[in-house]
């Protein structure tokens, strides 16, 4: 990812870094992240939690409080550099350019509210019409993301909805104002597996429908698997690994993703004592590690003669496109997967 | 909802039921189960070198030489259906709610009460108006400059507030701006208007009562605005709310506030309802004849009846407020379902 | 009515003081005035000005004169009170057949005629008393003021049902038919056995036994005219039919209330009242530690009560020579002492007891009531200095300072056989701080000789007909020292003396002051007295009776109680009389 003082792209992070001073150190939640995304285009980020991935959409739409969180790098968005932009400025883009669908809709819409009044107040934010012309809207946003009897169900409570049908209202408010970037984050994970498929179908159809650029921010990379033209691995508040969807899934290269790889559970495969969670926890984003952040749970770190806990490894393009942050060499990476780990993941 | 204000009225009144049989019992049932005759009891309601024939005479006049629970009964019968009265040249009939007669005054304490009310409600309402809007105001702020100067003054302040008792604040207020040259700009202690009599005056003469009583309360409520707008705004919906593109302010209140509000209605219908059950402190400091007052002095002189009647009556206004703020429970979170 | 110490007295000296020296910065108590020709205005305040003389003199008219009281009346109806303050203040809208007459110092003992014309007429053996009325009074209404009405007022201070709190001194003494209880109960009963009203303007009073001082039971407020077809029994008080230069303008009871003056009210019936003020506010239940700001702020002129300022705050003031020239420093007819029992082991012998008066640090006990100004002299006899016949004299001289003389108490603990002391118990009001601070006091005075004393608080309400009052309780509880006191009806011997004397006050089913004096010899001088018409005559008579209580060592005399008066600003023509003990407020004016 090259620097260049504009860019073409729709969205573009350059050397994003979100740090949150505390009493115990300074907490570096994203440190150096960088990518890109065009309109149309979706891209999922990848990480267990606490690998910087939600703080950066967050930091995206300048959601943190300037007072305790030190956001440096450039954020640019349709030609705009947000980091640099006035609070009010920002804000003008919230909900119209750039819109959220948070994790748990539960607590992410005021229990005091009914359904129908958030939507009718993000409406009204960005368009000057009456609160009448903003509850048809509303109800219509409610029967485009398939919530039956809209016109009824516009006036309960977020309580009296089931999860499913709260998420899909969730998306209804974020879509609202036809936002031209869309982040979802964890969209499905408080919801059961066949709910999650409608919610992943209702996105791609939406996203479809409104153009919009979508992030997928997920622990699982089963849900990123059909709807992400790119994904971007992150751990430890870094990108360790970026590229296709194809690349990611067919030909990774970086030891953690084949971790994800592994624990991914899989409908086309046994449940075996193989499948291999990763062992050990996410660092501490206080005190990294020195040298590469995965190289204490790293199972291949001693092939590197000492350079991966003493040196942070660079993020590195292998091959059209593919990047990866790892100290081992892209051909020892290759035959590690080809011939270690792919063939264990495949066994059925 | 009716069935439910309905069910909650009925168990109001057995409320009230134990609240007088409790209060009765401390006072009339205890002393004697102590070994104290009607007469001794009386002798208290009598002049100081009255005779044991006065003191039989009062006794029986009292009702004392009943047992106590034909004295309950036909206490509650006055409240129920009224009572007659032997003023000496006749007899008077007391309708109900007849909550007796004086022992000392010889006046019948409903009519008592009622002259009572206006002068603690004023100065209830006053004083809530302010503390309301100060002490919230100011949780408010504090909240969201956590940490700064403001916010480390303003809690300093509010815990002086809730710690300094009103006969000091009151009396402190008083001297420096009612009789002190050159800020004698505030009435001083004892003087109360009717507002329907005139509304300045009524406002003018209320004020400093109003202040020291709001301080204490506002302070409390500061804090606790404060510690439920801190929780508040690290919710996921403030962040929904912000992600919407609202205004900050928007947030704060709409969104923010809101949500930390529902522990301080439940607070503010208790002090509320005990308040205008007489503010005690306040209208002793500002010789206010409030209901408050007309307790302590009630007490001092233990004169059960108005004890009682004043007791009974601070028990409706806590009930009737409770039950009020669980209605607007409801109003405010629709997730508490009245059934 | 004491006034109470509040939890705030303490923190209040120091507010208190604020006010007050704020107030006083204007020098010489704020009573500067422009002054005109009788105003006597620019009277420079001093210490003690108004006790033996007038203070601010002045005839001049007007103006508003404020009351208030940190209490509140026991009763406005005449029959039906017995508050000190009750019977000063009443007599601005009752007149009674005679009153003691307002003038500073010792020259108010003086009873004059009020209605009567003159003071009453006893026959040969004083137990027939003769008042005729003045010509020519009215109540506030206009309708003529009776012989029959004044029959009428006595009659209804009977009914202690209805009038639970008067005295009992008409009805104990006047010879009503039997089982007579008032108007209402005994409806027509014929009472000229006790009060014969032969035409309008005579009204004779019978007695059952001779009493020479009746003049000081018709000063009383029962004596005040009621007319019948106005009287409402108990809801009398709400409107007095006034006799008086003033009458009731609104009265809320328990609140305060306001009065104007009587049109009807004829100057010329009634030399003794000068009526200054046009108006009369009373303010009831104020905050007594706000009380004294507002006495010298103006805003109110006098404390009704009289009871001064708190010892809390008295320091402040004494220490302050622009707030001390403010106050006057009344002397009270009320002792506090405390009862020696004979009746308990081994205080049943005399030298015991002796030795508890020797023993006793008789400053201690004036500081427990809160120290010279605002407690009192230290008392060595029963009798306070401002009863006529008062004799200094001090049986148990207790040391140059007032400690006690342990010697001397060692000394008859040896010849009572309890050379090491004893064991006995001492009763207080738990209510009362003062008494309980006696007690401790006491405790540890006593304590030196090796007199143990264990502290008993009793409530009291129920102080003297259940517990200390009781003669059997006061036995079996072995209640050797009980703390008291005592303030009389009208400052005479007889007053004073009798209900803490006579030992046929003390009843079996408890109640009475008297808790430990029983000698025949006092109960004889008692009798004595109540045939002797010259007051002169009797004065030895009193200090006799006082000598022979105190030789029998059962009364342990504490403090002859003072107040520290704050003088309010404003007031003109302000003065305190021995016969009320407070400010004198027949007399008292405003200034405008």
């Amino acid at each position: 990812m090259t620097v260049s003082p504009a860019t073409d792209a729709f969205l573009e992070l350059r050397d994003l870094r979100i740090h949150f001073p505390t009493d115990d150190g300074l907490v570096k939640s994203v440190d150096g992240l960088s990518y890109r995304l065009d309109r149309g285009k979706t891209l999922g980020i990848v990480g267990e939690s606490g690998s910087g991935k939600s703080v950066t959409s967050l930091g995206v739409l300048g959601l943190h409080n300037r007072r305790n969180a030190q956001v440096s790098g450039e954020i640019w968005l349709d030609g705009l550099e947000l980091v640099s932009a006035p609070e009010d400025v920002v804000r003008g883009l919230r909900g119209k350019k750039m819109a959220m669908i948070f994790q748990d809709p539960l607590s992410a819409m005021h229990p005091y509210y009914t359904i129908g009044n958030q939507i009718i107040e993000a409406y009204r934010i960005h368009n000057k019409v009456s609160k009448s012309v903003a509850r048809k809207h509303a109800i219509d946003m409610l029967g485009r993301v398939g919530i039956p009897q809209p016109d009824r169900r516009v006036d309960d409570y977020p309580h009296e909805f089931s999860g499913g049908m709260r998420q899909r209202a969730m998306i209804a408010m974020a879509l609202s104002c036809d936002p031209e970037l869309l982040i979802a984050d964890e969209p499905t994970t408080a919801l059961d597996v066949t709910v999650q498929a409608q919610i992943l179908d209702l996105m791609r159809d939406l996203q479809r429908e409104f153009d919009s650029a979508l992030i997928i921010i997920t622990h699982d990379l089963g849900v990123v698997a059909e709807l992400s033209d790119d994904i971007l691995v992150m751990y430890g508040g870094k990108c360790i690994e970026y590229g296709s969807t194809d690349d990611i899934f067919y030909n990774p290269e970086h030891p953690y993703t084949w971790g994800l790889l592994g624990s991914m559970p899989r409908l086309d495969r046994e449940p075996t004592d193989r499948l291999q969670p990763i062992k050990g926890t996410p660092p501490s984003l206080i005190n990294v590690p020195p040298g590469c952040a995965f190289s204490p749970r790293c199972p291949y770190g001693s092939r590197t003669g000492g350079l991966s806990t003493g040196e942070v490894p660079e993020l590195t393009e292998s091959r059209g496109g593919h990047k990866v942050r790892c100290h081992m060499p892209p051909a020892e990476r290759r035959s590690i997967w080809e011939s270690d780990v792919k063939p264990m993941l495949e066994t059925t | 909802m009716v069935t439910y204000i309905i069910r909650r009225l009925i168990a109001a009144i057995l409320m009230l039921l134990i609240v007088s049989m409790v209060t009765f019992a401390i006072f009339f049932l205890v002393p004697r189960l102590a070994g104290a005759t009607p007469e001794g009891m009386a002798s208290r309601y009598v002049g100081r070198t009255a005779s044991e024939e006065t003191a039989k005479l009062a006794a029986e006049r009292l009702g004392f030489n009943d047992p106590v629970i034909v004295q309950y009964g036909n206490y509650v019968k006055g409240i129920v259906f009224g009572a007659e009265y032997d003023y000496g040249p006749g007899v008077e009939t007391c309708p109900a709610p007849c909550l007796g007669y004086s022992f000392i005054t010889r006046q019948p304490v409903w009519p008592d009460l009622l002259d009572r009310m206006p002068v603690t409600f004023s100065l209830a309402v006053g004083a809530a108006v302010i503390w309301v809007l100060v002490g919230v105001g100011i949780g408010v702020v504090s909240a969201l400059k956590r940490g700064s100067l403001f916010d480390r003054a303003a809690m300093t302040v509010a815990l002086a507030g809730v710690s300094l008792p009103i006969f000091f604040t009151g009396l402190i207020s008083l001297v420096a701006l009612s009789y002190g040259n050159p800020f004698s700009i505030f009435a001083q202690g004892g003087h109360y208007t009717p507002i329907t009599e005139n509304p300045i005056m009524w406002a003018y003469n209320l004020i400093l009562p109003w202040v020291t009583l709001a301080f204490l309360f506002a302070a409390g409520y500061a804090r606790l605005t404060r510690a439920g707008m801190l929780d508040t705004m690290n919710e996921d919906y403030i962040r929904t709310a912000r992600a919407k593109g609202l205004a900050e302010r928007v947030v704060v209140t709409k969104h923010g506030l809101r949500g930390a509000l529902t522990p301080i209605i439940t607070i503010f219908g208790l002090d509320f309802g005990l308040l205008i059950g007489g503010a005690v402190l306040t209208e002793s400091t500002y010789s206010l004849q409030g209901l408050g007052k007309y307790a302590v002095d009630a007490i001092t002189n233990n004169d059960l009846p108005k004890v009682m009647g004043v007791t009974l009556l601070t028990a409706v206004f806590v009930i009737v407020a409770n039950l009020i703020v669980d209605l607007l429970y409801a109003v405010v979170d629709p997730r508490v379902r009245l059934s | 009515m004491k006034r109470k110490p509040t939890l705030a007295a303490v923190a209040l000296g120091a507010v208190i003081t604020l006010g007050l020296s704020a107030c006083g910065g204007g020098g010489g108590g704020g009573t500067t005035s422009g002054g005109g020709d009788n105003q006597g205005a620019a009277a420079k305040g001093e210490f003690n000005a108004a006790l033996t003389k007038v203070f601010n003199p002045s005839t001049k008219k007007g103006g508003t004169l404020k009351f208030a009281n940190p209490g509140e009346w026991d009763s406005l109806d005449p029959a039906d009170t017995y508050y000190a303050y009750t019977w000063n203040f009443i007599r601005l809208y009752g007149r009674a057949l005679v009153m003691f007459k307002s003038a500073p110092g010792p020259d108010g003992n003086t009873v004059v005629p009020d209605l009567a014309e003159s003071l009453g007429k006893p026959s040969k053996d004083f137990k027939t008393w003769t008042y005729t009325l003045r010509k020519g009074l009215k109540y506030e209404d206009g309708s003529p003021i009776t012989a029959k009405d004044v029959k009428y007022a006595v009659s209804r201070t009977v009914d202690r049902e209805t009038f639970p709190n008067g005295p009992t001194y008409m009805g104990d003494m006047l010879n009503w038919p039997k089982d007579y209880k008032g108007p209402y109960k005994s409806k027509g009963a014929n009472i000229d056995s006790a009060i014969e009203t032969p035409d309008d303007h005579t009204i004779v009073f019978k007695l059952k036994q001779p009493y020479s001082g009746f003049d000081y039971l018709a000063q009383m407020p029962g004596t005040m005219p009621v007319p019948e077809g106005k009287d409402t029994g108990t809801k009398y008080q709400e409107h007095v039919i006034s006799s008086g230069p003033y009458m009731f303008e609104k009265n809320e009871i328990g609140k305060g209330f306001s009065m104007v003056r009587n049109p009807n009210w004829d100057a010329a019936t009634d030399p003794n009242r000068p009526a200054l003020p046009d108006r009369i506010e009373v303010q009831l239940k104020v905050n007594a530690d706000d009380m004294d700001n507002r006495l010298l702020s103006g805003d109110i002129h006098v404390d009704v009560t009289g009871n001064g300022v708190s010892s809390a705050a008295q320091g402040r003031v004494l220490s302050d020579p622009n707030l001390k020239a403010g106050t006057d420093n009344a002397v009270m007819q009320r002792l506090w002492y405390t009862s020696v029992s004979p009746t308990v082991k081994p205080l049943d012998n005399i030298d015991c007891r002796k030795a508890v008066l020797y023993a006793t640090d008789r400053a201690g006990y004036q500081s427990a009531y809160g120290g010279e100004f605002t407690g009192g002299e230290i008392a060595t006899g029963l009798l306070p200095p401002t009863v006529p016949g008062f004799e200094r004299f001090d049986l148990y001289p207790a040391g140059p300072d007032n400690t006690g003389d342990l010697n001397k108490a060692k000394e008859h603990l040896t010849k009572c056989g309890q050379p090491n002391g004893f064991e006995t118990n001492i009763a207080y009001r738990a209510e009362r701080p003062k008494e309980k601070q006696t007690a401790e006091a006491l405790q540890q005075a006593l304590g030196r000789v090796g007199i143990k004393l264990t502290l008993k608080p009793y409530p009291q309400g129920d102080y003297f007909s259940l517990y200390a009052g009781k003669p059997s309780y006061v036995v079996e509880n072995k209640l050797g020292l009980s703390v008291n006191g005592w303030g009389s009806d009208y400052p005479d011997g007889y007053g004073f003396l009798q209900q803490i004397v006579d030992s046929r006050v003390i009843r079996p089913g408890g109640g009475s002051s008297n808790v430990s004096v029983r000698i025949p010899d006092v109960d004889k001088m008692i009798d004595q007295s109540l045939t002797e018409p010259d007051a002169e005559k009797l004065k030895p008579l009193w200090a006799q009776i006082d000598k022979r209580v105190m030789e029998e060592a059962v009364i342990l005399p504490g403090v002859w109680a003072k107040a520290l008066l704050i003088r309010g600003k404003g007031l003109t023509n302000v003065y305190v009389s021995d016969s009320q003990q407070m400010y004198d407020y027949v007399g008292l004016g405003v200034q405008q």
